[in-house]
């Protein structure tokens, strides 16, 4: 195939790339901005699937079987956690403008300068040959296809850098990312173009990869399928025809390393945390992520069959198998569309890897080296363009470097494992970033240590290994041990052996970091500013977010914040950013804002988004006179803002059982009212009743006093008057009094074994002489067994003797063809004795039945005005249910009223 | 505030799920275990994991949708 036809399909599959980005650019310009859906969130997420998972996993698959899923198994089980520990991220990563995962530690632990310059250090180190990889990628693929149809590995021969393919990649990559990523400083304004450019970078190399997988396995199981059942027995092929399991610790060491980079590579913590526009997009990436990973392994199984039974010669390098396939199987469309979804991924990765490495570099290394110097000099005046030559700098050394490490080691690895120990490095930052979100002990001092502590480790059980594989350092040295001490071979750290070599460098390294990090950081208290950046970090998602009371107390001047702005932002920008920030707090002109703690936070988060948080925060230091804060203030702010949290839960609790206790009180008055009330209706009834034989006495007494010579008859007549009416004042005194004592519960009770056949009979002597004198008939129905109660004797004989004087009140009297009957009854009812007293009389009402208990309410259904003092059945009621019983009335079966009671039986009653 | 807590529980324990079912001495089993459709089971089940845990996750992300 011709040079020049796949050099002009790659120049217009670039450009196409940069029209993408343009026009989502224009479109976030107009406000219809197209990364702001979801999708392109989770698909610019993809920029995880590099020219190593393109053509790297068959070749892993290809030598060692189900070993490359474990790459991307983590990712899929960590971004089930992203909706804290992402959104965490996110959160901060706003509030506190912060650009790169760099500026993250840094910012976590007390803004340290010399915390985010090692990280810096540490990401270009530990990154730099991922880039080598990209570019190898690149150029590999670019010089097979231009032997087409001949299949041939480049060969390692000696060119000079000017003819080398990977050099002129790398030139042009660098040229095109500073096209892209640089346009203007202020970084946090997120680069929208780069986004949806990446996005369509993962539809291309995942369409690209579906539609190879497909042909070739289609070839497969068809036009191959003799030498695949020729070469079943073929050794190369037994890991992938009888798949085994990585042993355990590899399996889970290497998902674990997966699950952290997708999260720290400064790429990831790019796309991820730094171009998030919407924190709920994270909830489709959650699982659309996880999905693009699942279809992008599909065919590797497949493909690396298909290229271990078309090459069985071994001379063709496995990780090459999806290009060479395609151009021994004759097709040359296949062959280019399989070039270009590996140029995607690659680009995809080096334009953001470095984009976010170029960042870091000048942010956390170059600037804060600048910044010692302008300490004595006055800086120039156009610090923005500075920056972004600093960073257009950086992009270009970053690729040289790559080139650099390509050329001097990129042949001695295939190219999975040259990405496992990028991984490894970039694992380093975990305890840091994971640790300082959820845990707020750790100081600066500390982070410095573990990550120094994991890097070294790094560097000595990974990075050497592969120093001596080129030859650089005497393979003796790796079994050995540096001066024949065995216990410290890089490869078998103390005495390890048996682990695959990541394994065993992720171990150590991880064990030296996290044990640095926690032991230096347990050797003294969190400062002030830790103290308050742990605060922020840790409670991002607790309700109402981080708390952005800014810990600053000082002197500042607004102009000189401003001139400050200006310098890395230039003056348009900074007056349209300082105009609105006036305008959020209700001050009419920028220059008038109050310089106070908030308006310097405000200037210092705007200066992070261009220069990083630490040398935002030296240079905000530089213009403004600040006091230092004591730990013990800091600590009293903090204490206060926690007593403040505190106070309000208890007087939100306290005020909720205020409000239960007012509406107990409501229920309490109004109950209160309506005794008030019937204590009224009793008293005016009472003194109502009082009246009546009052007024009769006294008009007798009137009588006999005032006429001398009244007849003896009529005399005796009056005077048997006034006997009975005294009577009847004194019984309804009496019975006042008792149903107050019943009520109030003063009464005395003597309460013992009763039965109620003696009671009854005792009743009916007592009401025997009323009842004859009206005629009325008697019976009695009960049965032979003694009915035995706990009860007071003589309350219960006041009750009977009231339902039987009620009964005698409304049976028909004189009347001799209807006599009056009360039928008196003693039944077992269930647990209980149920004695009715059933009279012929009128009855009473449905709806009276329940009044007839209450206090001087008489059933008015005799016509007349009723004797009785209208108290007897409330008495009785009172006294039946004080025993545990209960009393009630209702219509005889033929004609009249019943009163009945229950009480408890104190034996079982027979059955 | 306890909506997004419930969802970051219930992902929690499909996290935990992932971990039992790919992460623990049940893939050995699988280990030589035949095929299916020519297939060897150990590819079948890690792959239909890793499915299902992406459709569980989908369909709480879904119900999550405000």
């Amino acid at each position: 195939m011709s040079g020049p036809l796949i050099i002009v399909l790659s120049f217009a599959y670039l450009g196409l790339l940069f029209a993408v980005a343009w026009w989502a650019d224009r479109r976030a310009d107009q406000g219809r901005s197209v990364v702001a859906h979801p999708t392109v969130y989770a698909l610019s997420l993809a920029v995880y699937c590099t020219a190593w998972t393109f053509y790297g996993s068959v070749g892993r698959a290809a030598e060692s079987g189900l070993g490359f899923l474990t790459i991307y198994l983590g990712p899929t089980l960590i971004a089930l956690l992203w909706g804290s520990l992402a959104l965490k991220m996110v959160r901060v990563a706003k509030a506190e403008r912060i650009i790169s995962i760099a500026d993250f530690i840094a910012s976590r632990y007390g803004k340290s300068q010399l915390l985010g310059g090692l990280v810096t250090i540490v990401a270009v180190i530990g990154v730099i040959p991922y880039i080598a990889l990209q570019l190898k990628a690149v150029s590999w693929s670019f010089t097979i296809l231009l032997d087409y149809p001949v299949v041939r590995m480049p060969s390692a021969a000696d060119v000079p850098p000017w003819a080398d393919t990977a050099f002129i990649v790398a030139l042009l990559l660098a040229a095109f990312t500073i096209l892209f990523g640089t346009r203007h400083l202020d970084a946090s304004q997120r680069y929208e173009g780069l986004v949806a450019a990446i996005a369509f970078e993962s539809i291309v190399k995942l369409t690209a990869f579906l539609v190879a997988g497909v042909v070739l396995t289609l070839w497969l199981l068809g036009p191959a399928h003799f030498e695949l059942a020729i070469a079943a027995d073929d050794p190369r092929l037994q890991p992938l025809l009888q798949p085994r399991v990585p042993p355990f610790q590899d399996w889970f060491a290497t998902s674990l390393l997966a699950a952290l980079a997708v999260m720290l590579l400064p790429r990831q913590f790019q796309v991820t945390v730094v171009e998030n526009s919407d924190e709920r997009h994270l909830r489709r990436a959650l699982w659309l992520f996880p999905l693009y990973l699942l279809l992008i392994n599909l065919f590797v199984v497949p493909i690396a069959i298909a290229g271990l039974v078309a090459f069985p010669n071994g001379d063709v390098d496995a990780d090459t198998f999806i290009l060479t396939l395609p151009i021994l199987l004759q097709l040359p469309w296949l062959a280019l569309l399989v070039f270009i979804g590996g140029l995607s991924a690659a680009t995809g990765m080096v334009i953001v890897e470095t984009i976010a490495l170029s960042t870091m570099v000048s942010n956390d290394l170059v600037l804060p080296l600048l910044l010692r110097r302008w300490r004595r000099r006055s800086p120039p005046a156009d610090l923005g363009r500075w920056l972004l030559a600093i960073r257009r700098g950086a992009i270009l050394i970053i690729l040289l470097l790559g080139y650099g490490y390509y050329r001097l080691a990129g042949e001695a690895y295939e190219l999975v494992s040259i990405g496992l120990v990028s991984f490894v490095a970039v694992a380093q930052f975990a305890p840091m970033v994971i640790g300082g979100l959820y845990w707020r002990g750790g100081t600066r001092e500390g982070a410095l240590a573990g990550l120094t502590a994991g890097f070294l480790v790094w560097m000595y059980t990974l990075l050497l290994p592969y120093f001596a594989m080129s030859g650089w350092l005497p393979p003796a040295f790796m079994e050995a041990g540096p001066g024949g001490v065995q216990l410290l071979a890089p490869l078998a750290l103390f005495g390890f052996e048996g682990w695959n070599q990541v394994t065993h460098g992720l171990f150590w390294s991880l064990a030296a970091n996290i044990g640095s990090f926690l032991l230096i950081s347990s050797l003294r208290e969190p400062n002030a500013v830790e103290a308050a950046q742990a605060r922020i970090f840790v409670d991002a998602t607790r309700h109402g977010g981080a708390g952005k009371a800014p810990l600053w107390r000082g002197s500042a001047e607004i102009a000189e914040l401003m001139s400050l702005a200006e310098r890395f932002l230039g003056p348009e920008r900074t007056a349209a950013a300082f105009a609105d920030y006036a305008r959020r707090r209700g001050v009419a002109r920028a220059q008038l804002l109050p310089p106070d703690a908030a308006t310097v936070y405000f200037a210092e988060t705007l200066l992070s988004g261009a220069i990083g948080g630490a040398s935002a925060r030296v240079m905000v230091a530089s213009v403004t006179e600040e006091e230092i804060i004591g730990m013990d203030e800091v600590l009293n702010i903090l204490d206060e803002a926690n007593e403040i949290r505190a106070y309000s839960h208890e007087l939100e609790r306290k005020s909720q059982a205020l409000e239960a206790a007012t509406a107990e009180l409501r229920a309490a008055n109004l109950q209160l009212q309506e005794l008030d009330r019937l204590k009224d209706d009793f008293m005016s009834s009472v003194t109502h009743e009082l009246r009546t034989p009052l007024a009769s006495i006294r008009a007798f007494s009137e009588i006999l006093h005032d006429d001398p010579d009244l007849a003896v008859e009529q005399r005796q007549r009056f005077i048997a008057i006034l006997v009975s009416e005294t009577e009847r004042l004194s019984r309804l005194v009496n019975q006042v009094l008792d149903l107050a004592k019943i009520e109030s519960g003063h009464a005395d009770w003597r309460n013992e074994v009763v039965i109620l056949q003696e009671t009854i009979a005792q009743a009916l002597s007592t009401t025997e002489q009323l009842l004859r004198e009206r005629g009325i008939v008697v019976t009695l129905e009960q049965p032979a067994t003694p009915a035995a109660v706990w009860a007071d004797r003589d309350r219960l004989i006041q009750v009977l003797v009231n339902l039987l004087a009620n009964a005698a009140k409304f049976a028909p009297a004189g009347d001799p063809e209807v006599p009056g009957q009360v039928r008196v009854s003693l039944a077992a009812a269930g647990a209980d004795w149920r004695v009715c007293v059933t009279d012929n009389g009128p009855g009473i009402p449905e709806h009276e039945r329940e009044l007839v208990f209450e206090k001087f309410r008489q059933s008015a259904s005799g016509g007349n005005k009723p004797l009785g003092t209208g108290l007897g059945l409330p008495i009785s009621r009172q006294i039946i249910e004080h025993l545990g019983g209960r009393v009630w009335a209702e219509a005889a079966p033929e004609k009249g009223a019943r009163l009945c009671f229950d009480l408890p039986a104190h034996a079982p009653p027979p059955a | 505030m306890p909506r997004a807590r419930l969802l970051r529980q219930r992902l929690l324990t499909l996290f935990l799920l992932g971990l039992l079912l790919l992460f623990s001495p049940l893939v050995l089993y699988l280990e030589g275990a035949g095929d299916w459709l020519g297939i060897p089971l150990l590819y079948v089940y890690l792959f239909a994991v890793w499915a299902l845990i992406i459709l569980l996750a989908a369909v709480i992300a879904a119900w999550h949708r405000d």
